[in-house]
């Protein structure tokens, strides 16, 4: 008789359980069907920093037909992960925001379908040496940043290359986002290594013998201990990027802070086609557009990157105060292939000690 | 043998769902670090425990989430005393209060702290950022809540008059406190520890931001792992290894919860007036105040400045996308989180009332005993798994039917709602496991039905503490950062992932916005608690 009665809660439960769930106030709707890549959609897995205006992404879906759907986590070494370890059964049809220093991750594990996809005016000269299924759509530079005003206040000549970040003039001034937990941290890594070879290690020691103070992401070291960031720190030297000056304007048509230009490292942000998509026709559609004016325009204003595009124009604070180095430290993506891992763990070591 | 597999039939149900969005990514994860190219490969994973690396991870995440426990029982009591047991002016508002911390983003949290305890920050001068002393005093920040809720809750139920009793027999204020309270307050105490002990030895921004990253925990080595390194043979060490050390604690935990008369007492006792020796313990709930409220103070006069100047500016902003830093505005975001908060909130109470009645019907024989208490400690594991463990593992095994979910509505609440679950059992456990099995035979043989019973004897004890766990798992699903990030789609991002964005966009906007919507969250959270504390649950729920 009990089992009878217990099998009828079962059974009530389970009734119940399906009724709550039919009328969830989130599920079901609209997306419910199309749940199953039909292909009047294209799904645009990225990085938690994509961003672009409604307007442009609604531009898309005039022009071509498509759907946009955008599914975005973690950053660029996870978004490249997440892709490598669905690669079976991709979670979209078009990955944008794989970097240089993960490009050949994704290209060796064969996350990446072949395309042909013309490059527009001043693109080609990004494209990578290993393979042009990735399609440059961004860039922009890692540069060490200094706060102006603190060191015209203080008297004291700001600091020019990476060397002198360990001279005792600057000991204490200096904040950095790690390399293993945020990728400006990363590009920092890489310019010191290709500025000190295999002598990276030390060059590291003295720096931390110097006071750098190292956090775990950009936000924690701009906002939190710069000097020109929203919490109003007080450390005057922050990496960050050649784009940031135009972020930090004084109101009299000047800008509080400079990017040392001495001390970059080019990034490059890639697009590609997934292997096995669902929409493949969408996906270059896609890929075509993020190469387009439209996409490339919006860029600088929305990810405070520079387009790859060279006919495009800049907006007028990126014109006069985003100024980008002519040359930068430039690391192998090969070498970066090969390296990285080591890297990361022996940069891990010399830190934590 | 019949009435054991009537109680697995009505565990079923949440048998299935905790196997399916929770023990199936997992084990799929693990499994990828275990057969690394399609082969079997055990080797690599042992080697990986016998790292060096490792071992220094494991025993900084121990010790430092075992101080961080011991500092938030010790915080924890005096205001749970005070709160529950003393007629102190607005002590709803307070406790209401002290439950923001729980919800709010460790990434505004972190930052907040670091405002502090940085070196331009007011506590600069102690030089605690990047120490483990901050990385414990974060932890316990986030955690104090609980210890005061649960063991408050099972203080305010306690009888007082074996307290009286040694007090009128001569044991001085501290021997009774010794002899006759703690020892009935055990149980919760050890539950909220446990609880606690859980969230620490979990918890990923903490460590990362205000240990700047000198430290590393179990949590962030698999993240870093995962996510970066692709290491997934280590990741999948590490997984087991955490899985394996808070399978033992619950185990250790269930048995220092046992008190031989579990019966739950009616009535509560009523707040008393304040005395000349309570003093103390006011004192040490108002000093915890003022530690709770330093960094949220940061927080809400971060988010009123605008350039050098006073301006609800940042307030204003949250109607629009800050500058095209979203694709949502923040006030979107908020409507999107308290639906998703609503959904999650009734899957966890419905999930967690069917558990709390299996897990405390009666147990006829030690085999259906065992049953129970394994089902007990299977539902609180989702507290102690990497949530990027979760979040990969979500995407390789959901994705083909019948199991094809990864881009279903349901799986951020579903993620949410497995969160909260735990919360939710430990709050109703204590309730039903009090009442006297002999009332619903009573109501049995007088005729009612296995419904009839529950309507009568379990519902009218039950729904409080039921109304009191529902604000609870509201408030975890509202401040969910780790599984919702990874699985939020981007139209429907909730409040903490827009914060997340917003603090890490450069434009002018993004910081002040980020603090305005950190505080917005924090208050809904205070309202959603105060709302809960005005049902006047009568206190029987503990952890």
């Amino acid at each position: 008789m009990r089992s009878v009665r217990a099998l009828a809660s079962v059974l009530t439960a389970g009734v119940a359980t399906t009724a709550l769930a039919s009328c969830s106030l989130v599920g079901g709707g609209e997306e419910e069907e199309n749940a199953n890549g039909s292909p009047g959609k294209v799904v645009l897995v990225t990085h938690e920093s994509f961003t672009l205006p409604e307007e442009v992404l609604d531009r898309f879906a005039e022009e071509s037909g498509f759907r946009l759907e955008v599914r975005s986590a973690g950053d660029a070494g996870s978004l490249t992960n997440r892709l490598v370890l669905t690669k079976e059964r991709p979670i979209g049809d078009v990955v944008f925001g794989i970097d240089n220093t993960f490009a050949s991750r994704a290209l060796d594990e064969g996350v990446l379908a072949d395309t042909d996809v013309e490059r527009p005016a001043g693109a080609a000269a990004y494209d990578l040496e290993a393979s042009d299924d990735l399609v440059p759509v961004d860039t922009g530079h890692v540069c060490v940043n200094v706060d102006d005003t603190w060191f015209e206040r203080e008297g004291v000549e700001p600091p020019r290359t990476l060397a002198d970040l360990t001279e005792p003039a600057y000991r204490d001034l200096t904040v950095v986002p790690g390399a293993t937990t945020s990728s400006p941290g990363l590009a920092f890594l890489l310019a010191t290594i290709a500025e000190e070879g295999e002598e990276w290690p030390a060059y590291w020691e003295r720096l931390l013998g110097n006071g750098v103070k190292l956090v775990d992401g950009w936000s924690d070291a701009y906002q939190v201990d710069f000097t020109q960031g929203g919490g109003q720190g007080d450390r005057p030297i922050v990496v960050s990027y050649d784009s940031s000056p135009a972020f930090t304007l004084d109101g009299d048509g000047g800008t509080t802070t400079s990017a040392l230009l001495d001390t970059c490292v080019r990034q490059v942000e890639y697009a590609g086609l997934l292997e096995g998509a669902a929409n493949p026709d969408g996906g270059t559609a896609l890929l075509e557009f993020l190469m387009g004016p439209e996409v490339q325009e919006a860029l600088p204003d929305s990810m405070y990157v520079f387009p790859v595009r060279d006919d495009v124009e800049l907006p007028a604070d990126w014109a006069r105060f985003a100024e980008q180095p002519e040359t930068a430290y430039d690391v192998d993506p090969a070498e970066i292939a090969e390296n990285r891992d080591d890297w990361l763990r022996e940069w891990s070591d010399v830190t934590s000690r | 043998m019949r009435r054991t597999l009537a109680l697995l039939g009505l565990a079923l149900g949440p048998v299935l769902v905790l196997g399916v969005f929770f023990v199936l990514p997992v084990a799929g994860m693990v499994a990828r670090g275990f057969w690394p190219d399609g082969a079997f490969d055990p080797g690599g994973v042992l080697e990986v425990l016998t790292r060096p690396r490792t071992g220094w991870v494991v025993w900084f995440t121990l010790w430092s989430s075992a101080v961080a426990t011991v500092v938030s029982v010790l915080l924890g009591l005096p205001a749970a005393y005070a709160l529950h047991r003393l007629d102190l002016p607005l002590r709803r508002v307070v406790r209401a209060a002290l439950l923001v911390p729980f919800v709010l983003p460790t990434v505004v949290v972190g930052v907040a702290f670091r405002q502090l305890l940085g070196e331009a920050g007011p506590l600069g001068g102690l030089g605690l950022d990047g120490t483990p002393v901050a990385i414990v005093a974060g932890l316990a920040f986030f955690n104090v809540a609980v210890v005061i809720r649960s063991v408050g809750a099972a203080w305010e139920g306690l009888d007082p008059r074996p307290a009286e009793a040694a007090a009128a027999l001569g044991a001085s204020p501290a021997q009774v406190l010794r002899t006759v309270t703690l020892p009935a307050l055990r149980p919760a105490i050890v539950s909220a520890a446990s609880v606690v002990f859980l969230f620490c030895a979990t918890s990923f921004g903490v460590v990362l931001t205000l240990g700047g990253l000198r430290y590393a925990s179990v949590e962030t080595e698999i993240y870093l792992l995962t996510t970066n390194l692709l290491d997934l043979q280590a990741a999948a060490a590490l997984s087991v290894v955490q899985l394996v050390a808070i399978t033992a604690l619950l185990a250790l935990a269930a048995r220092l919860r046992t008190v031989p008369d579990p019966a739950v007492a009616r009535r509560t006792a009523r707040p008393r007036a304040v005395r000349r020796s309570d003093w103390p313990q006011v004192a040490a709930t108002l000093a915890l105040l003022a530690l709770v409220a330093a960094p949220i103070a940061t927080l809400v006069v971060g988010s009123l400045r605008v350039g050098d100047e006073w301006s609800l500016g940042n307030y204003r902003a949250l109607q629009t996308t800050g500058e095209g830093a979203l694709l949502v505005p923040v006030t979107e975001a908020l409507a999107t989180s308290l639906r998703t908060a609503v959904d999650a909130t009734w899957m966890a109470l419905l999930l967690g009332l069917v558990v709390a009645v299996v897990v405390t019907r009666r147990s006829r024989t030690p085999g259906e005993r065992r049953v129970r208490s394994v089902l007990d400690g299977f539902f609180m594991l989702p507290l102690g798994v990497s949530a990027v463990t979760l979040g990969f593992g979500f995407l390789i095994t959901l994705d083909r039917p019948p199991l094809d979910l990864r881009d279903s509505a349901l799986l951020v609440p579903v993620a949410q709602a497995l969160v909260a679950l735990p919360l939710v059992v430990r709050t109703i456990v204590p309730v039903l496991g009090g009442i006297d099995d002999r009332q619903r035979q009573a109501a049995a043989s007088l005729g009612a039905g296995s419904l009839r019973t529950l309507a009568t004897v379990d519902l009218p004890v039950v729904w409080r503490p039921l109304l009191a766990a529902a604000g609870f798992a509201f408030a975890a699903s509202l401040g969910e950062f780790g599984a919702t990030a990874f699985l939020a789609r981007e139209d429907r991002a909730t409040v903490p992932v827009v914060i997340f964005r917003l603090i890490g966009s450069p434009g002018a906007m993004g910081y002040g916005m980020a603090l305005a919507a950190s505080v917005v969250l924090a208050a809904t959270t205070a309202v959603v608690m105060l709302a809960v504390e005005r049902l006047r649950v009568p206190s029987l729920g503990a952890f």
